[in-house]
């Protein structure tokens, strides 16, 4: 919003519309790529019947969910439990607001954009404690609970993950900070490499964060048949999906933005920063996308007590020192950006 | 009218209204839910004064923190407001003393502002020139107020480990987990391989 008036709004509500649009696309494509990289690890075909490859299969099933019964259980808090898939759905989403694609490619260009990410991030437990509680029943109020602890947990290590790189960047503003890794170095100038630690941590805490293999706690259909989610079916199913792989989508852009340049080419001279910025942006989401998917495909699932353990015992003194180390270099160095 | 306006006309309706709901709602988890959306508004009030960084701490510490765990407990503890109203005579002039200091207070600082208007200057504007908010709350905070700043990350470790000292116990009897002594097995302690004769077994 430059002047305030009701033409830039109808102009901004515009461009968020675009930016909705391409991302539920990309989404449904990452949905595929998420089933046939599963699949190829276990020597199988994935989903190959609905268009060619299986192309379209994201799209079939959006249309199955969407014309299935809706069905609420009759004891359960009708008002809330409608209201928790939209609240994870639109929050997912919401976070898509600050997260620059291009130079000058963002809806808002928010001076505390890192900020931003993480409060909509520390929301997104709502959806899950909502939709256990609203359920009226035992095996998603235990999930809802378990769940909680585990996004709340991770939340702090992640907490950290973020200062450490805000203290390089000089700025809690993403655009910033994408700019501050634009050095002579190309990939080597970005914070993936002096703060590689930070950047496994930060990855293995997006995974948590966003429930995926193998922190999956969330949905352990061995011993909670089917997590938070017990009680959903169809198109309330389908947001709480929607929502879990627009923020799984979102942890992989700010892992790019963060420790991987954002959009700048990763070879820092002449044909390749011809290359619009916006394919080299979803070029690392989706290489981190991948990483995601292998995740899942290989690693198994964590017992409640060792997650825990990883998030409090390990995770949280490791990135309370690299904070520590980090300011103590910077500060001493003088490297990095000063506030302005 | 700019959008500006128009978003602190809902944002402060929606604010009112659901501060209202939190004492008028009966069931105690949606009191908790319309508190939430309570703070999510006055977090979009502070963004509107250009007070971004309190409105992004705001969400972060209340909602993100300090509300999912008055959820928790609210849950848990399955709170039966039909018994609670039972005492609302007896606690009623209690009520209304805090209810007229807070009355009081909110006169003089409106009465402040009108009456005079050159001290509403002194506080400060949300947004300084040539700095951006975060700086500037910084810059104040680890300057002029360092020893308030270090005296509260005091109390709250001292609140902290009080907290840890009370509710942590020792059970005995209780099994563990000895995550070094997992991590520390291999497959030569787990599993020995025997030879098993024929007709014979072990």
């Amino acid at each position: 919003m430059t002047d305030g008036s009701v033409l830039s709004v109808i102009l901004k509500i515009i461009e968020s519309l675009a930016l909705v649009v391409g991302l539920l696309i990309y989404v449904a494509y990452v949905l595929l790529a998420d089933r046939k990289i599963w699949a190829a690890v276990q020597l199988r075909r994935g989903p190959n019947v609905v268009g060619p490859f299986g192309l379209l299969q994201s799209f079939a099933d959006l249309l199955k969910f969407v014309f299935k019964e809706p069905i609420i259980p009759a004891s359960a808090n009708k008002g809330v439990f409608l209201l928790a898939p939209l609240v994870t759905g639109a929050l997912a989403i919401s976070a898509w607001a600050v997260i620059p694609i291009d130079q000058d490619w963002v809806i808002s260009n928010l001076n505390v954009g890192i900020l931003y990410i993480f409060a909509v991030s520390s929301l997104g437990v709502y959806g899950v404690i909502m939709a256990g509680w609203a359920s009226n029943s035992k095996y998603p109020f235990l999930a809802a609970l378990r769940s909680a602890a585990q996004m709340v947990s991770y939340e702090v290590s992640i907490g950290f993950v973020l200062v450490t790189v805000l203290l390089c960047a000089g700025s809690l503003n993403l655009t910033d900070i994408v700019n501050a890794q634009n050095t002579a170095y190309g990939v080597f100038g970005w914070y993936w490499l002096p703060l590689f630690p930070m950047f496994i941590i930060f990855f293995i805490s997006a995974l948590a964060e966003t429930n995926r293999p193998p922190f999956d706690l969330v949905e352990a259909e061995s011993e909670l048949v089917a997590g938070f989610m017990v009680e959903y079916s169809s198109s309330a199913y389908m947001l709480f999906m929607l929502g879990e792989y627009v923020a799984i989508v979102s942890m992989c852009a700010m892992t790019a933005v963060l420790f991987l340049g954002g959009w700048l080419s990763p070879i820092p001279f002449a044909p390749f920063t011809w290359v619009p910025g916006i394919i080299w942006f979803v070029l690392k989401a989706s290489a981190v996308f991948f990483m995601f998917a292998m995740v899942k495909a290989f690693v198994p699932r964590y017992r409640y007590d060792q997650l825990m353990r990883l998030g409090w015992k390990v995770f949280l003194p490791i990135s309370l020192v690299c904070v520590v180390v980090v300011a103590g270099v910077l500060q001493v160095t003088g490297w990095g950006g000063l506030p302005h | 009218m700019t959008a500006a306006d128009g978003f602190f006309y809902i944002f402060s309706a929606i604010c009112v209204a659901s501060a209202f709901m939190v004492i008028a709602a009966r069931n105690p988890v949606h009191s908790v839910l319309f508190l939430i959306l309570a703070f999510v508004n006055a977090a979009g009030l502070f963004m509107l004064l250009g007070a971004e960084f309190l409105a992004m701490i705001l969400i972060v510490v209340y909602v993100g923190a300090v509300a999912v765990l008055f959820l928790f407990v609210v849950m848990m503890l399955d709170v039966d407001f039909a018994v609670l109203k039972q005492g609302f005579l007896q606690y009623l002039p209690v009520g209304a003393l805090v209810g007229a200091v807070v009355l009081i207070e909110l006169v003089l600082v409106v009465g402040g502002w009108t009456l005079a208007p050159a001290g509403s200057r002194v506080l400060g504007s949300a947004t300084p020139a040539g700095i951006s908010n975060t700086a500037a709350l910084g810059r104040i905070l680890y300057t002029q107020y360092i020893y308030f700043f270090q005296a509260a990350g005091f109390i709250l470790l001292t609140a902290m480990i009080g907290s840890i000292v009370l509710t942590l116990r020792h059970k005995v009897g209780v099994k563990r987990q000895n995550i070094s002594e997992q991590n520390l097995r291999d497959r030569h302690k787990a599993v020995t391989l025997r030879k098993v004769p024929s007709r014979a077994g072990l």
